[in-house]
C-alpha cells in the first residue's frame, strides 16, 4: 500500500510539475489511520496525498463539481469507482476532457464502524499483514481478520478491473464472481410478514441525516424532489415510519438503473442501515426480467428502465417463477 | 357476495391513462356496467405519467389499494408510454413486496376504449381483492387518519 | 456512596421504570442509541458512545407542536399538549451531560421553550463514568471532568460493581424510591482510584491538549476571512450526520404537515449543513457550502462563545468517527487555531 501511495505521489507530482494538471483530487492524510479525506492538491501540498486501508471513498462524485472548473485534473479512480465515472460520464454530469484518470489497484477498504464488534476501542493506527490486521489502540495491540472489518461493499467487490483510466498503476485486473446478490435471495425466500418485519427493523433506524442521497454519485440532481417544500415530504425529520419508507423507496428507485452498486450509501450509513440491499434488489430484478446490465461499464448501453421490449413481462408477473 | 368484514370500504385510487382507460371508464358508465363506488379515478395523460411518488401517496393518504389502468401494449397515444410504464411497475411492485408490501394491493390492467366491460369487471375484482385483504396499514401514515 | 452488582441492573431498570419512562443506552444490531427501556432490551452500558447523542431525550428530532383542523373556511386550533412524562436518562456521559447546560443556554434563557422545559423538569439524569475513553475524545478540552460527570446522580461501573452516587434532591428523590435494590459500598478508594486511572488515559489522549486560543469574539473576522475555509469544506457532502449525531446542535425547522384533516405543525431538527437551511423569501444568503461549513464551526466555536462565554462543542468526537469524508471539528480548531498561524 505504501508503494503504490509513493508511486501515485510521484505521479501526481510529475503531472503537475509538466502542466498537464492543474488540480490532484485524492485523500489527503488525516490525524489517525481512518480519517483520510478527499480533497484536491496543487503542487504546494501534494505531500499530504495518502492511500491507505481506509480511503474508501468514490471520488467520481466530486467531480461533478470539479470537473467544471478551469484546467485538468488528475483522478485516482479504484476499480469500483470506475463504473461510477463511467456512469456520470453517459449522462453528461462530468467533462471528460478535463480529466486525468489514474486507475489505481485496490484489495479492499476498511470499515472503521466494524471495530466496535470486535471491542477495538481507541484506534490509533492499523498494519495489514497479508490476511491479518493490527489494530494498535489506547488499550494495545488488537489482530483481527481483515475481511472481518472490511467495508460491506469490498466483500462483494466486482472485480478488480478498470472500466476505464488514462493511466494504471499497478497491474490491470480481473473481474470477479460475486455473491453480492445473496442477501438480497435469503430476504426473498423470507415470507412477506418476515420481511416487513426486517425492514421496519432495518429503515426505523434512519435519522434523515440524507448522507446516503448526498454521498451517492447517481444521485447528481441540482435539486433533489425531497428538498422541494412543496412536495409536503418531511426531509429532514424522522417523522414516522411511512416517512421513512417513502424516502427509501424513492431514493433507490431514482437511481435504479443507474445505479453501479458502488455502495457508498450503506458506506456512510451513521445508524448503518444495509441500504445497498435496496439498490440491489433493483439491479437483480432487471436483470432477471431484463437481461443482465451493469451500469457503468460502458458509457453507451441504455440503462433497462430507459428502454423496453415489445414483450416484456407485465407487472402482476414480476414473482412468476422461471425467470 | 361473502364478505369477512362488512364494515370495511376500501378506498381504490385507479390511475387511468386518458386516451384508453379513462375513455374505457366513461363506456362502462354510458352501457350502464357497475363499478364500485370504491374506485376513485384520477386521470392522467399518458400510463408513463404515473410518478411512483403517487402510487406512495396515494397509499399515505389512505388508499388501500393502487391500480393503473393504460393502453394495450402496442396502442400507446404516445406511442411506447405504456412500455415504459411496464418496465418500471415490475420493478416498483416487486421492491414494494420486497419490502414486504402486500403484491395484491398494486396491480395493472390495460384496459382499451372499447373495453367498458373489462374495466368493471377488473374495477369488481380489484375492490373484491382488497376487501378480503383489508386495510392498508404497511404503508400507512397515521398523520392522515388523525 | 451505594452499590448494586451489575448483575442486578435488571430490576433496577426495572423499578425505575415502573414509574418513569426509563432512557438507555440500548443496542440494536450493533447500533447503540438512547432508547426507551422494556423488560428484555439489550442494554449496553459498555459502548462509549451511542451513535445519537442524548440530547432526543429533551429534544426530540421531531415535535408535534400543535394542529389545526379545517372546515371549508373555519380554522380550528387545537389544544397544545405538552409532554408530562416522567423520565429517567440512565448512562449518559461526561460530554452529553455537559451539552445539556448547552442546550439550556439556547432553550431557556431569555424565552423558554416550553416543550423542552417541560422534559427537562420531569427529566432525572443518572450520568456514567467512562471507563475506557476512546482516540476521538476531547472533552478534557472543555475542562468536562469524564471521570465524575456531572449529572443527578453520578455512577460508575468496577470491577462487576455500579457505584451510584446523587448529587441533589432530584436524585436523593430516585435513589429514595430505588435504595432497597443498593448494598452499602464503602468502597471509596476503588472508585478514587478508579477515577484517576481514567484521568490519566485521558490526559494522553491524542486530542486532549488542542489549543483553543484565539476562538472568540475578539478574533471573529479573522477567523471568518481566513482562507482555510476553502480547504477545509471542500470534501463537505452537505449531509446532516455531524449535526444529527452532535450533542449541542440546536436548531430546529417549524413545518406543516397536510393532514386529511387540516395541518399539523411540527418541529424538527434542521442542519446548517442542508442546502434549504436559511432559505427565506427572498433566497438564501449562504449558497455555497463552504458558507454553510463555516457558519456550523463559527457558531460552535466563536459566536456561541462569545454570546454565552463558552463553547458550543463538549468534545465527544462522534463527528471525528461519523463524517462520510472525514471532515470534522478538530480538523478546523487545528487548522485555524494558534499553533498553526502561517497567514
Amino acid at each position: 500500500m505504501q508503494k503504490i501511495s509513493a508511486e501515485m505521489k510521484k505521479r501526481a507530482s510529475e503531472l503537475l510539475a509538466s502542466g498537464e494538471v492543474s488540480r490532484v483530487i485524492g485523500w489527503a492524510e488525516g490525524d489517525f489511520c481512518y480519517d483520510c479525506s478527499p480533497a484536491t492538491f496543487t503542487a504546494e501540498n501534494i505531500d499530504k496525498l495518502v492511500y491507505t486501508d481506509f480511503c474508501g471513498a468514490n471520488l467520481s462524485k466530486y467531480l461533478i463539481k470539479e470537473s467544471k472548473k478551469e484546467g485538468k485534473i488528475l483522478v485516482f479512480l479504484k476499480p469500483c469507482d470506475t463504473y461510477s465515472f463511467n456512469q456520470l460520464i453517459q449522462e453528461h454530469r462530468i467533462v471528460r476532457e478535463n480529466i486525468y484518470v489514474i486507475g489505481i489497484p485496490c484489495d479492499g477498504k476498511l470499515d472503521y464502524d466494524k471495530f466496535k464488534f470486535f471491542d477495538i476501542e481507541g484506534v490509533l493506527g492499523a498494519e495489514s499483514n497479508g490476511n491479518e490486521l493490527t489494530v494498535d489502540t489506547i488499550y494495545g495491540k488488537k489482530t483481527v481478520n481483515k475481511e472481518e472489518v472490511m467495508l460491506e461493499k469490498c466483500l462483494c467487490c466486482k472485480g478488480k478491473k478498470h472500466m476505464v483510466y488514462d493511466e494504471l498503476i499497478g497491474e490491470e485486473g480481473e473481474l470477479k464472481e460475486s455473491s453480492r446478490f445473496s442477501m438480497v435471495e435469503k430476504l426473498e425466500a423470507m415470507t412477506e410478514d418476515e420481511r416487513y418485519a426486517f425492514w421496519q427493523g432495518e429503515l426505523s433506524k434512519c435519522i434523515r441525516c440524507n448522507a446516503c442521497r448526498n454521498v451517492c454519485p447517481a444521485c447528481s440532481c441540482e435539486n433533489c424532489v425531497f428538498d422541494n417544500p412543496e412536495s409536503n415530504i418531511a426531509s429532514k425529520a424522522n417523522a414516522n415510519e411511512f416517512e421513512e419508507k417513502l424516502f427509501h423507496i424513492i431514493r433507490a428507485w431514482h437511481v435504479a438503473g443507474r445505479c453501479t452498486d458502488c455502495g457508498e450509501c450503506s458506506r456512510v450509513c451513521p445508524q448503518n442501515i444495509p441500504l445497498h440491499l435496496l439498490n440491489r434488489k433493483f439491479i437483480k430484478d432487471m436483470n432477471t426480467f431484463y437481461g443482465e446490465y451493469q451500469a457503468g461499464e460502458d458509457t453507451e448501453t441504455r440503462a433497462p428502465l430507459n428502454s423496453y421490449k415489445l414483450n416484456d413481462r407485465e407487472a402482476y408477473e414480476f414473482d412468476k417463477e422461471g425467470k | 357476495m361473502q364478505v369477512e368484514n362488512k364494515e370495511f370500504k376500501p378506498k381504490i385510487v385507479a390511475f387511468c391513462c386518458n386516451w384508453c382507460s379513462y375513455a374505457g371508464a366513461d363506456l362502462a358508465g354510458s352501457s350502464r356496467l357497475s363499478y364500485p363506488a370504491e374506485v376513485k379515478i384520477i386521470r392522467i395523460p399518458c400510463s408513463c405519467r404515473l410518478n411512483p411518488m403517487f402510487i406512495l401517496k396515494a397509499f399515505q393518504r389512505g388508499a388501500d389499494g393502487v391500480i393503473l389502468c393504460g393502453c394495450h401494449p402496442g396502442d400507446c397515444h404516445y406511442t411506447t408510454g405504456n412500455y415504459f410504464a411496464r418496465r418500471r411497475m415490475t420493478t416498483l411492485f416487486s421492491m414494494l413486496n420486497y419490502l414486504g408490501i402486500e403484491k395484491e394491493r398494486t396491480r395493472v390492467e390495460w384496459v382499451s376504449a372499447a373495453e367498458g366491460a373489462k374495466f368493471s369487471v377488473v374495477m369488481n375484482d380489484f375492490v373484491k381483492t382488497i376487501t378480503e385483504l383489508g386495510e392498508n396499514k404497511r404503508l400507512e401514515d397515521l398523520r392522515c387518519k388523525r | 456512596m451505594m452499590k448494586i452488582s451489575v448483575k442486578n441492573l435488571p430490576e433496577l431498570y426495572a423499578k425505575i421504570a415502573e414509574e418513569n419512562s426509563l432512557y438507555i443506552p440500548i443496542n440494536n444490531k450493533g447500533n447503540v442509541n438512547f432508547k426507551k427501556w422494556e423488560q428484555g432490551a439489550l442494554v449496553d452500558l459498555d459502548r462509549l458512545k451511542t451513535v445519537k447523542s442524548a440530547k432526543d431525550v429533551f429534544f426530540p428530532q421531531s415535535q408535534d407542536l400543535v394542529n389545526f383542523e379545517v372546515n371549508g373556511k373555519e380554522i380550528k386550533v387545537g389544544e397544545q399538549v405538552l409532554p408530562t412524562d416522567k423520565q429517567v436518562i440512565f448512562g449518559v456521559r461526561g460530554c452529553d451531560a455537559k451539552s445539556f447546560e448547552i442546550l439550556d443556554m439556547a432553550f431557556l434563557e431569555d424565552f423558554g421553550d416550553k416543550f423542552y422545559e417541560a422534559r427537562r423538569e420531569n427529566t432525572t439524569i443518572i450520568t456514567l463514568a467512562c471507563g475506557r475513553p476512546d482516540e476521538a475524545c476531547f472533552c478534557k478540552v472543555y475542562g468536562i471532568d469524564a471521570a465524575d460527570p456531572k449529572g443527578d446522580i453520578t455512577t460508575w461501573i468496577v470491577d462487576g460493581y455500579l457505584y451510584w452516587m446523587p448529587n441533589n434532591d432530584k436524585g436523593y428523590d430516585l435513589t429514595a424510591k430505588v435504595k432497597d435494590l443498593f448494598a452499602l459500598g464503602n468502597d471509596d478508594d476503588k472508585v478514587e482510584a478508579y477515577k484517576t486511572e481514567i484521568r490519566s488515559i485521558i490526559d494522553k489522549l491524542p486530542y486532549s491538549h488542542l489549543n483553543l486560543k484565539g476562538f472568540d469574539a475578539e478574533h471573529l473576522m479573522e477567523k471568518f476571512d481566513s482562507k482555510k475555509w476553502n480547504e477545509l469544506s471542500e470534501a463537505c457532502l452537505g449531509c446532516g450526520t455531524c449535526t444529527f449525531v452532535c450533542p449541542t446542535c440546536q436548531c430546529y425547522d417549524i413545518k406543516d404537515f397536510k393532514t386529511n384533516k387540516g395541518v399539523e405543525r411540527f418541529r424538527c431538527w434542521d442542519s446548517c449543513m442542508f442546502s434549504d437551511f436559511t432559505k427565506c423569501a427572498h433566497g438564501n444568503p449562504r449558497t455555497t457550502q463552504l458558507q454553510r461549513f463555516r457558519q456550523r464551526f463559527m457558531h460552535k466555536l466563536v459566536y456561541f462563545h462569545s454570546n454565552h462565554g463558552v463553547y458550543s462543542c463538549v468534545g465527544c468526537g462522534r463527528c471525528v468517527q461519523k463524517c462520510p469524508s472525514m471532515l470534522n471539528i478538530v480538523k478546523v480548531i487545528k487548522a485555524l487555531g494558534e499553533d498553526n498561524k502561517d497567514e
